[in-house]
């Protein structure tokens, strides 16, 4: 109960950082839950966002399980509105102002200037998240493996995730 | 000249006509079925389909349109496109129908995998497939950064300011929020409205 108000700091702050996706947030998260307020080790942060990449629908939603672990169900409650709530709101209310915004000429600019940082971001969060998950040869090669298949064919990532899964419990 | 031309084009693409009315429910049930069905990430693509292409709610440029709002602020594409879709449809309530809607599945879903892992994810076995799920979590975010890239990176600028924010964050172990604002300041700043004869900037 007494981490209900860190849970909503941090995961609202969270929320912010995710521009050009959820994995922007990625390196912020892992300071913000392992190093500052020990709600989870690095590898179940790990394991956790990877899971979520098996599940439907957006792709963050394993903050619910981190709420879960941290305060239960009301943990989880929390974070989800912390995390979607502030986002949520700056998006409708740009939304409705965006026919107004089109005549103001820096909305091009920031959108032009955003591309860039946001795959930065993205590619540092991946980069943060690879620390955790590609610990050798083996995994190294999963990962390439993965990139190279889903750049040359379309095929559902989800079955990819699975497949690894399946190798990495026979390599057992 | 150009400008004017510009500004036509973008006012036909502003105005996006929802071609068949959809009530708040059913606007929740849409989009549950979409949070439920869109396995593999890509939520996106799964909006387009079965909203412009099946539903008719709105068309390819408004659907777009609201893309590029969705992309250019923070919050997740699949969510941020729940609010802005559901409320074009039917206003504050239709933004949270959707937005509910979509993530109630997964969210469900990852509470009780949440509680497995909780108990179970010690065993060896266990250990071992997640080891081979975040490797292969590794490339689908790379495949992911490499396919936006191919779309919105045109300018050689670009690639410099995608350097300065990774190793601002890695290599200078810069907060994620310091990055995101002095980069993204300057990248702004670079694309600054200009106003050249030609708009070769554009």
């Amino acid at each position: 109960m007494k981490e209900i108000p860190a849970l909503i700091r941090v995961f609202a702050y969270l929320s912010l950082l995710t521009v050009g996706g959820g994995m922007a947030a990625f390196p912020e998260m892992k300071i913000l839950t392992v190093q500052v307020h020990h709600w989870v080790t690095f590898p179940q942060l790990v394991h956790i966002y990877s899971v979520g990449q098996m599940a439907p629908g957006p792709n963050m939603m394993m903050i619910v399980s981190i709420g879960d672990w941290v305060a239960g169900i009301l943990g989880s409650i929390v974070v989800v509105i912390a995390f979607f709530g502030p986002t949520s709101l700056l998006t409708l209310t740009i939304g409705r102002l965006w026919k107004r915004l089109e005549r103001w000429p820096w909305r091009k600019s920031i959108q032009e200037g955003l591309a860039p940082v946001s795959i930065g971001l993205l590619l540092a969060g991946c980069f943060t998240f690879a620390r955790g998950a590609v610990t050798g040869l083996d995994t190294a090669a999963i990962a390439v493996g993965t990139l190279l298949i889903l750049l040359k064919y379309k095929i559902n990532p989800a079955l990819l995730v699975l497949a690894a899964a399946i190798i990495g419990a026979l390599s057992f | 000249m150009s400008g004017l031309a510009a500004t036509a084009s973008t006012r036909a693409t502003a105005a996006t006509p929802t071609s068949r009315p959809a009530t708040v429910l059913q606007v929740f049930l849409e989009f549950l079925i979409i949070g439920a069905t869109s396995f593999g990430g890509g939520v996106v693509a799964y909006l387009r389909n079965s909203l412009v292409s099946k539903r008719a709610w709105l068309d390819d440029k408004g659907f777009v349109e609201l893309l590029s709002i969705s992309q250019s602020l923070p919050g997740l594409n699949s969510t941020n496109m729940a609010i802005l879709i559901g409320d074009r449809l039917c206003g504050l309530a239709g933004a949270l129908a959707g937005i509910v809607g979509i993530c109630l599945p997964g969210g469900l879903l990852m509470l009780a995998a949440g509680m497995v892992y909780h108990q179970h994810g010690d065993h060896a076995l266990v250990t071992a497939a997640l080891k081979g799920v975040a490797a292969a979590a590794v490339g689908l975010i790379l495949a992911t950064v490499v396919q936006l890239g191919k779309k919105s990176l045109e300018h050689t600028a670009d690639a410099v300011f995608v350097v300065a924010t990774v190793l601002g964050v890695n290599r200078l172990h810069q907060s994620v929020l310091t990055v995101l604002v002095m980069v993204g300041l300057i990248a702004t700043f670079w694309y600054r409205p200009r106003k050249t004869q030609n708009g070769a900037n554009r």
